[in-house]
């Protein structure tokens, strides 16, 4: 039986019915087409699938998708505006702080959550905010180095 | 730095911003209408007789639209290579592994397939297992394979030179028996497809793969199609390491379901399932003995090997001798033999990982290497200057340095790091440490017997002026191939790198090997090349017709066109240009020519502009059985220092510094290069440390998730001071070879070493978990 659920996503107000054991990583990715949500383990450990949820970072593969009742969403496609790409997605973009891509809206998210609270956060502060977000390809040196490079 | 405009630079890769916005569509991103979901049942028993396959259930479950075993699927054998095909999509007969595939479901949806999967009855019969080496081997063991007695997948003897005799002239020998343990590539992204076919039978495999040739050829070779009838299309893939250049059930799987049900299926492989497929780092036994004269001078290794194969060969037998054939450098080693055996057990299949059978024989050589430089008394960085190769020597298994920047690697991780200073001055606890490697830039032969190319290119101008568009079937995994093909690309024809659109990962698009040692930068890389410099050539003979100015006094430089003896008048092109684009806003303004009007007046006079590039190496390495493996058209070598702390009480490591030094040839991405170099130390790292896939008696993988299953994490990752060494590879195009696999090498070694000197204690066993390191200190009576 559906739940209809009411939900803000990247400033959107949505009114979705979901069954009661949808994740929201699967609401966000499969009902609302919004891919760009990775899902790399569904079980909360690789971090691929992180989202802000009333601004705190989760991992949306271990939140229901009816716990986001009367949330707010932010996932990547949220971080853009009128004037352009974030901050933190313009020096992951110049800093070569991507290569496969996929941990990296997850990452770009744990950063922001850390950015919005402490703008100037140092690198231990840094290094504990992703240290939920796995990545296999960059050893996180250059990701590291974008946040940095954002948090001067 | 360099002359050249766009390569050797640090360009912001062409995926970037895609990847960064959520844009980059990745297997599972996708859909079809009227797509089904499919699921596999696996074999919960790590030995048995099939019996009875019972599927009713599962076919009258509502929303199941196939269920398929061996009976649809046939019985074609295929694997990786072609002297070892071993497996079949679904078992019939017998299951070897828990996780080997039995039967599959498309469905409506995936809870509907995955609840069909549990109603299909296997009746098996246990046969009793084999879950280690010594196991397998043992007398009178089960056996996996009929065609393959002794469980052996296969075996290698090599012997260069005579190293019985070398031996018996050494002042010292060494020998010792170091042991890693199995990896998971645990790339992010779990491997995936969709299959679709058309009306007419044609297929078509979106996979995330590394390889969509050897894919391509697979399908049709299992499903008994024409291969031009099958068409394999990579989307972004989210690393893969090596597994993925594997072809996997889940793909052949959804192309007889597809087949079947005449509707797209999908299939995604769920992080469990992952270890199971596994494909990645086999465990290594490592005996070696090696032999030196009082001055430190190698003479002779004698180097035994036993891998943990698993239930099936797919890369393994490239293994095994890459396990042995990648100590023939970098070092000048007059007398080698190898003997290996890759074995079977009733476990998944392991296969290549990022430094192919390299990675742990190069861990125990460079331990060993460092026992020996202090027995002699010898600085470990003196006894490797000693006796490594240079730019032209050969190895005693053929292999040929045509460049080798191994001195410089050297030389410049020993000043950044300091060593100097603090090699034998650190205190208790502290240490430093350091070793080297080299890799294979693309091996020299494919995996099936041919003389195919290994690729192929394409260049293509917009017919309207301006663009380019580069065609391969190239992989980009994520190591950033597309990029440095579209900095090749420019940088070949004379123009910017925002001229140029990079289109690749498509069996339509012509041969490529795929993104598997190392090869696409320097053989996909000459491909593009020779295709750009192809269609630079007829836009300039084009424009020599027109300008009547001899093409040879013309070149393209940074989007214009350059008249080398003086001006020539272009006013009839430009005006010409202008009129067909009446109302255009970008007419060009230049006061040179643009490439852009070049390539239109060409396109006028030819028709549209494509040019092609092909590679494949010369004939490279010895006669001897096995000399093909490890051969290349180039080697990329590396040196890093590792400085850790280990916590005397609690055997607790924690590395505070790495430096690294890579020689990648001529960079073509200068921030690429440190990325995979990056990366690779992070993954030796993982595996120095923390990585290994645990199995229960019953042959059950205990850590299939990655909680359990530890990767490193930005917590544990230290400063990396990354050096990019350059060397001029005169079989590289512009001079490029590897980085993707060799970074990796010096790494795990570099560790041990550091952990000796911090605590005295050579540990010949990984990971290094706290754990096993208390465990040593304990043994030896080490305290604070």
């Amino acid at each position: 039986m559906k739940q209809l659920i009411r939900l803000t996503v990247n400033d959107r107000a949505l009114e979705v019915a979901v069954d009661p054991n949808a994740t929201l990583v699967d609401l966000l990715r499969y009902h609302l087409g919004l891919t760009g949500t990775k899902k790399g383990c569904d079980l909360g450990d690789c971090g691929a699938c992180t989202v802000l949820m009333d601004g705190k970072a989760v991992n949306s593969c271990l939140v229901l998708a009816v716990q986001a009742n009367g949330r707010t969403v932010q996932t990547i496609e949220g971080l853009e505006s009128a004037e352009g790409l974030h901050p933190l997605q313009q020096a992951f973009i110049e800093k070569g702080a991507i290569q496969c891509g996929f941990c990296s809206s997850g990452m770009i998210l744990s950063a922001k959550e850390l950015l919005d609270r402490m703008p100037h956060a140092q690198e231990p502060d840094i290094r504990r905010a992703i240290s939920g977000n796995l990545c296999r390809c960059t050893g996180y040196q250059k990701i590291i180095e974008a946040i940095k490079d954002v948090a001067r | 730095m360099s002359d050249h405009r766009v390569i050797n630079s640090r360009l912001p890769r062409l995926d970037a911003p895609v990847k960064a916005t959520g844009r980059a569509v990745f297997i599972d991103d996708m859909s079809f209408p009227n797509m089904l979901h499919a699921a596999m049942l696996q074999s919960p028993l790590p030995h048995a007789r099939i019996l009875k396959i019972d599927t009713s259930r599962a076919e009258r479950l509502p929303g199941v639209k196939a269920v398929i075993t061996s009976k649809d699927a046939g019985l074609v054998r295929y694997g990786v290579s072609p002297a070892r095909y071993d497996e079949t999509v679904f078992c019939h007969d017998r299951v070897r592994y828990v996780g080997d595939e039995i039967a599959a479901v498309a469905a409506v949806d995936k809870e509907t397939a995955e609840e069909a999967v549990g109603l299909i009855k296997v009746d098996f019969e246990e046969l009793p297992a084999v879950l280690t080496i010594e196991e397998a081997m043992a007398e009178g063991a089960p056996q996996l394979h009929a065609e393959y007695p002794r469980n052996l997948s296969a075996e290698v003897h090599q012997e260069f030179g005579n190293v019985a005799e070398a031996l018996k002239t050494c002042d010292l020998t060494k020998t010792t028996t170091f042991k890693n343990k199995r990896q998971d590539g645990a790339f992010l992204e779990p491997p995936g497809c969709i299959a679709v076919f058309d009306l007419d039978g044609r297929l078509t495999l979106h996979s995330s793969t590394q390889s969509p040739h050897y894919v391509q050829r697979t399908l049709a070779m299992v499903l008994g199609l024409p291969v031009g009838k099958v068409r394999v299309v990579k989307p972004y893939v989210g690393g893969g390491f090596g597994i993925k250049a594997a072809v996997n059930t889940g793909e052949l799987t959804a192309c007889l379901l597809a087949r079947k049900t005449g509707k797209p299926v999908k299939f995604i492989y769920s992080r469990e399932q992952v270890f199971m497929l596994c494909r990645a780092r086999h465990q290594f036994v490592h005996r070696m003995t090696t032999g030196v004269k009082k001055d430190g001078t190698l003479l002779a290794l004698q180097h035994e090997c036993y891998l943990d194969g698993g239930a099936y060969s797919s890369f393994g037998i490239a293994t095994v001798y890459y396990a042995g054939s990648l100590l023939g450098g970098p070092y000048k080693l007059p007398n080698m033999k190898y003997d290996g055996w890759r074995v079977y057990t009733n476990k998944p299949t392991c296969g290549a990982q990022r430094g192919h059978g390299g990675v742990a024989a190069r861990a125990a050589w460079e331990q060993q290497l460092d026992t020996i430089a202090e027995e002699l008394g010898i600085d470990p960085i003196e006894l490797r200057l000693k006796n490594m190769m240079q730019a032209g020597d050969v190895t005693c298994n053929d292999l040929n340095m045509s460049s080798l920047g191994m001195k410089e690697c050297i030389e410049a991780v020993r000043n950044a790091s300091g060593w100097a200073s603090k090699k034998g001055k650190l205190p208790r606890g502290k240490g430093i440490g350091m070793a080297c490697g080299f890799f294979v830039s693309g091996a020299g032969y494919p995996i099936y017997r041919s003389d195919t190319y290994h690729c192929t290119a394409t260049v293509k101008l917009a017919e309207d002026g301006g663009a380019v568009q580069v065609y391969s079937a190239s992989a980009e995994i994520g190591q950033g191939s597309d990029t440095a093909f579209g900095m090749i690309a420019a940088e070949a024809l004379g123009v910017p790198l925002d001229c140029v659109r990079v289109i690749s990962g498509d069996t339509d698009f012509g041969v490529d090997l795929g993104a598997y040692s190392s090869r696409q930068t320097l053989m996909t890389g000459h491909a593009v090349k020779e295709a750009a410099e192809e269609v630079k050539r007829q836009v300039l003979e084009a424009l020599a017709d027109e300008l009547k100015v001899p093409a040879a006094d013309m070149d393209i430089k940074e989007g214009r066109i350059v008249f080398k003896n003086g001006l020539v008048d272009y006013s009839g092109i430009r005006s010409r240009y202008i009129k067909e684009h009446r109302g255009w806003s970008d007419s060009p303004q230049e006061d040179a020519l643009t490439f852009r009007e070049a390539s239109r007046i060409a396109y006028l006079a030819k028709g549209t502009i494509v040019g092609t590039g092909k590679y494949k190496p010369p004939a490279l390495g010895g006669t001897f059985k096995g000399a093909a493996v490890g051969t290349s058209p180039a080697y990329g070598c590396s040196a890093q220092v590792a400085e850790v702390e280990v916590d005397l009480e609690t055997g607790k490591i924690v590395i505070e510094k790495m430096t690294d030094a890579h020689d990648c040839g001529r960079a073509i991405n200068r921030t690429s290069v440190e990325g995979q170099m990056e990366g690779s130390l992070a993954m030796g790292m993982g595996e120095a440390l923390f990585e290994e896939v645990k199995f229960d008696d019953r042959g059950r993988v205990i850590n299939c998730d990655l909680a359990e299953y530890k990767l490193v994490t930005a917590l544990d990752m230290p400063p990396v001071e990354t050096i990019i060494v350059e060397s001029d590879e005169p079989n590289g195009p512009f001079g490029a070879k590897e980085v993707g696999e060799g970074a990796i090498m010096p790494t795990i070694p570099a560790i041990l070493n550091a952990v000796y000197d911090a605590t005295g204690l050579r540990i010949h066993e990984l990971p290094l978990t706290s754990e096993r390191v208390h465990a040593a200190l304990k043994a030896r009576g080490i305290k604070q």
